[in-house]
């Protein structure tokens, strides 16, 4: 699950020219994760050492810019609580709709299965802009334009197929016998759900629940089309930096580690499950 | 404890493209079977014969698709497998990994709102019988082979149901372990008298659990009989080749008057075998079948009831030694004694008694001559 | 041993429709009843600024989008786009994922840090590259070139498509590296002993082994990243807005300025029909591929 697991495999041992290519590595790393390094030192200064031509990279760090960016009437806390209740809210949903599906098909498989678990998947490669409009329309005229249902109702679409298959494959882990097992020892189909199955299948349901959430997170197409004030997210936010207020950069890079931070942490854990998740299964 | 009664039980899988109705692995056809109370009955075969989906119908986690299952007279085919009050030892074990040792073998129990001074007694009881009291709080993951198969043993135990099923529970055990565990089913077996089905690919497993044997084969039961006629009366080729280690040896035989004439063999027919084998006019040729425990090193003499070729393996396995002898086209296994004094390239002469062969038809593989046999037509009529 | 059981007895099927039925209906509500309206709306005249004109148009919306030569642009630039990101991530990907295969002090610290980038909200990367590393005057990467005595660059002015690839790339080339990654961990260890016995060199040894194992992952990277590259939105919306001119507008910003700056929802319904059957062009293998993988998966 942690980085850990992906250590195991072994290349060929490091020989001579090894210790160049670990040295590398970790440059490319380093390298890699430098701007958002950048972003974190930047939000840690004040706004005369953020805008200098020479940026400096020794300095006696403030948190005045999270301050300012925390303050009320920065309106942070406000697009904060839209991205909390919209992640949430559409991984929850998600969730509740995902294990049904994949517990008919995993444990009930009937020739449509296949099918039904492929157009599922299907509709994940529909670009979001082929159904912009109408959505848009349609919510316009139902009144769920710019509310936090109607953009938790988007996230959840766009993450359900991805769901659907990875509980799916988190069942399909789960050896038949154990199954059968249950059912001669007594076990309904309900009692088999919630005292085997599940219970099994807790860690995959998590790592579901924990991609959906960083995905649902992330997400900035719905967000800026479908919303403006009221159900806006930290995408919003923090896009709303692109012009004018784009000149105060420590505040800008505050209110940009405070909307990545959680997500970037997060998706440390869940690096395994993201292969699993976005491939549909073709890499394992 | 209970009688349980299969009748014309058949599972048959919806035709896949190439394969027909019967072809279809695992598929079973016209099986017919009534255990006596407390009997345990070995269901054996090579893979894909059906033996493990006959069991899996008995348990109700495949339903049979023509036929009747009755358990102590009752019909179970549309009963649910919970409902069915067996237990079952799977291959895998397929312990709950998510639960200690003590709660896998209660959960049956819990389910059954067993109260709970009475579930930690009956598991307390079983765990002793089966010597994992140490065990208990354990998660399966914690445990060696051995010891998670004596917990699914455990689970099945604990039920105190009316029939246990076991498919092929010794497969995944080292092979001392598994002769270890061999004897401790059947004393189990003894001491609690449930009727039980046991599925092995493995004869030897079958002969030495078993007291009544089904041999199946493509989806057909092939024999049902103790494994002392199975072994003595096979009623075709194919039981007779699957039953013993290491495997009857056959060779093609003419019919000629009185004697049985093939490569570099001849040998004369009892008055029994002449009446099985008929009229040599009728049949001409048939399969002439010897185990390699009835063929005996002699000197060099031709005559009847005498094989000769050349030694091309030689396997010492303490006690006995097996050679293998080129006769014809057939490579022959002999058991010799511990110390034949022979080598690789020599010619050995082996002497059979004609009372111990066993003869074949040539093209049905039906055995000639043993539907006399007393014990064969009992089988027959529970067939 | 045991047989796939398929045909379980009637009264142990589950009610499958009844725990299907909402996954399914949601999908439909959110995204094929949309799509087939998006179908619709392409065939009408339908300007939100003209609410009276309405009606059926045939055609009409096509023909004024392969007129529109910002259309065109648009449809260079996506392909741009997804091809010169394409080719960046693939290659630097399965460069790092070879790199971060070799057992090294510190291999999962190092490897957490390069796929961070991921993680980052797309707007965010945005500003961070917008503003903290191409500024021309306060930017990092001026500041680098002043230090080495040469002339800063105007990234987003001089170079918009590029400093667009440079952001979607330091995204998601950490998304190949990943992939590449645990491709390359699940090449059994035994396959590379064996060729090595055989006296195969490092480089026979990635030709004849690693790169045949690594050629079905590869293709998912390209059919994946692919089809997020073409509906690349929140970089462009958070930095170049599309700009200078139509330098940097895409199929989906195209789209976004037609309906929600022109109003004109046959115009941009048209253009998003064009974008599915873009996506679908690459989805189509990606979905037979994995359709494919869940027969060959499904003996359990």
């Amino acid at each position: 699950m942690t980085a850990s697991n992906v250590d195991q495999a072994p290349g060929r041992k490091s020989g001579a020219g090894g210790t160049a290519l670990t040295l590398l590595a970790w440059l490319i790393g380093i390298t890699m994760f430098f701007p958002i390094l950048w972003v974190v030192l930047t939000a840690l200064k004040t706004e005369q050492t953020a805008f200098s031509m020479t940026p400096t990279f020794i300095f006696s760090p403030t948190l005045e810019s999270f301050r300012s960016a925390l303050a009320q009437g920065s309106g942070y806390w406000h697009y904060a609580l839209n991205s909390v209740i919209t992640a949430l809210g559409s991984t929850l949903v998600g969730l509740a709709l995902a294990i049904p599906a994949a517990y008919a098909m995993a444990f009930y498989p009937s020739r449509r299965t296949d099918f039904t678990l492929v157009w599922m998947v299907s509709t994940k490669f529909i670009p979001a802009v082929g159904v912009l409009i109408p959505v848009f329309l349609v919510y316009r005229s139902l009144g769920l334009l710019d509310t936090r249902l109607g953009l938790t109702m988007l996230f959840t679409a766009m993450n359900l197929p991805i769901m659907v298959w990875m509980v799916y494959s988190y069942f399909r882990d789960i050896p038949v016998d154990i199954v059968e097992a249950a059912s001669i020892d007594g076990a309904s189909t309900t009692q088999t759900m919630f005292r085997v199955i599940l219970p099994l299948a807790l860690p995959g349901l998590a790592s579901t629940g924990l991609l959906a959430l960083i995905l649902a997170w992330n997400e900035s197409f719905w967000s800026l089309t479908m919303t403006d004030y009221h159900a806006a997210t930290l995408a919003v936010y923090t896009a709303s930096f692109k012009s004018g207020e784009g000149l105060f950069w420590a505040r800008l890079s505050a209110a940009s580690v405070l909307t990545i931070a959680p997500i970037v942490v997060l998706g440390w854990f869940a690096q395994r499950q993201m292969v699993r998740g976005l491939t549909f299964g073709a890499v394992k | 404890m209970a009688i349980v009664e299969l009748k014309d039980v058949a599972k048959r899988y919806d035709s896949v493209p190439g394969k027909k109705g019967a072809e279809h692995a695992n598929a079973v056809e016209d099986f017919n079977l009534t255990t006596k109370d407390g009997e345990f009955v070995v269901l054996v075969g090579p893979s894909g014969c059906g033996k493990s989906t006959t069991m899996r119908m008995i348990a109700g986690l495949e339903h049979n698709t023509a036929g009747e299952i009755r358990i102590n007279g009752q019909d179970v085919s549309d009963v649910e497998p919970r409902d069915r009050d067996i237990a079952m030892v799977f291959q895998s074990y397929a312990l709950y990994p998510h639960m200690s040792v003590y709660h896998n073998m209660a959960f049956a129990l819990e389910l059954k709102k067993t109260p709970k001074e009475e579930v930690k007694k009956r598991v307390q009881e079983a765990a002793k019988i089966l010597d994992i009291e140490h065990l208990l709080d354990r998660k399966p993951r914690a445990l060696s082979g051995g010891q998670r198969q004596r917990v699914a043993l455990g689970r099945a135990l604990v039920r105190q149901p009316q029939v246990f099923l076991m498919d092929e529970p010794l497969s995944n055990l080292d092979a001392r372990l598994r002769v270890e565990m061999r004897a401790e089913i059947t004393r189990l077996h003894r001491r609690l008298g449930v009727t039980t089905f046991y599925v092995t690919h493995d004869q030897t497993e079958a002969m030495t659990m078993g007291q009544r044997i089904v041999v199946m084969r493509d989806g057909r039961i092939q024999q049902i009989d103790t494994p002392y006629n199975l072994y003595e009366r096979p009623v075709n080729r194919f039981v007779a080749g699957f039953i013993g280690t290491p495997s009857m040896n056959f060779l093609q035989a003419d019919h000629q008057g009185e004697t049985l004439k093939g490569e570099g063999f001849s040998c004369s027919l009892s008055a029994h075998q002449r009446t099985a084998l008929g009229d040599a006019g009728q049949r001409p040729r048939c399969w002439l079948g010897i185990r390699p425990e009835h063929l005996h090193q002699v000197g060099a003499s031709s005559g009847s009831g005498r094989l000769e070729g050349v030694i091309e393996v030689i396997e010492p396995l303490g006690p006995v030694t097996m050679a293998q002898v080129r006769i014809g086209e057939t490579l022959v296994t002999a058991q010799l004694g511990a110390h034949p004094g022979i080598q690789i390239g020599d010619t050995l002469t082996l002497a059979f008694d004609p009372d111990h062969v066993h003869l074949f038809d040539i093209d049905s593989d039906e055995a000639l001559g043993v539907a006399e046999a007393p014990s064969a037509s009992s089988a027959q009529a529970t067939a | 041993m045991s047989a796939p059981s398929t045909n379980a007895p009637p009264q142990r099927r589950a009610p499958t429709k009844r725990l299907m039925a909402p996954s399914v209906l949601f999908l439909l509500v959110w995204m094929i009843v949309p799509l087939a309206m998006t179908l619709y709306y392409s065939l009408q005249d339908y300007n939100l600024m003209m609410p009276n004109t309405r009606g059926f148009a045939g055609f009409l919306s096509y023909e004024l989008l392969f007129t529109d030569p910002v259309f065109w642009d648009a449809l260079l630039n996506t392909l741009l786009l997804v091809a010169t990101c394409l080719l960046v991530t693939v290659v630097a990907g399965l460069a790092l994922a070879l790199l971060f295969n070799r057992t090294f002090v510190g291999r999962g610290i190092a490897r957490t840090l390069a796929i961070s980038p991921f993680f980052v909200m797309p707007v965010v990367t945005g500003l961070i590259w917008k503003y903290m590393l191409l500024d021309p005057v306060y930017g990092l990467f001026s500041w680098v070139m002043r230090s080495v005595g040469l002339e800063p660059i105007q990234w987003l002015s001089s170079y918009p498509l590029l400093s667009v690839v440079m952001m979607i790339s330091w995204e998601w080339t950490p998304f190949a590296l990943l992939i590449l990654l645990t491709g390359l961990q699940s090449l059994p260890e035994d396959q590379l002993e064996a060729v090595r016995l055989d006296g195969a060199n490092r480089w026979q040894e990635f030709r004849h082994i690693v790169l045949p194992h690594l050629g079905q992952v590869l293709y998912v990277v390209i059919m994946l990243e692919s089809i997020f590259f073409l509906t690349s939105f929140a970089e462009i919306y958070a930095t170049t807005s599309g700009g200078p001119g139509t330098a940097t507008t895409n199929l989906p910003y195209y789209i976004y300025l037609s309906a929600f700056f022109q109003y004109d929802i046959g115009l941009s319904s048209a253009a998003a029909v064009g974008a599915v059957i873009l996506a679908n062009i690459f989805a189509i293998f990606l979905i037979r591929f994995v359709a494919g993988n869940l027969n060959a998966g499904s003996q359990r």
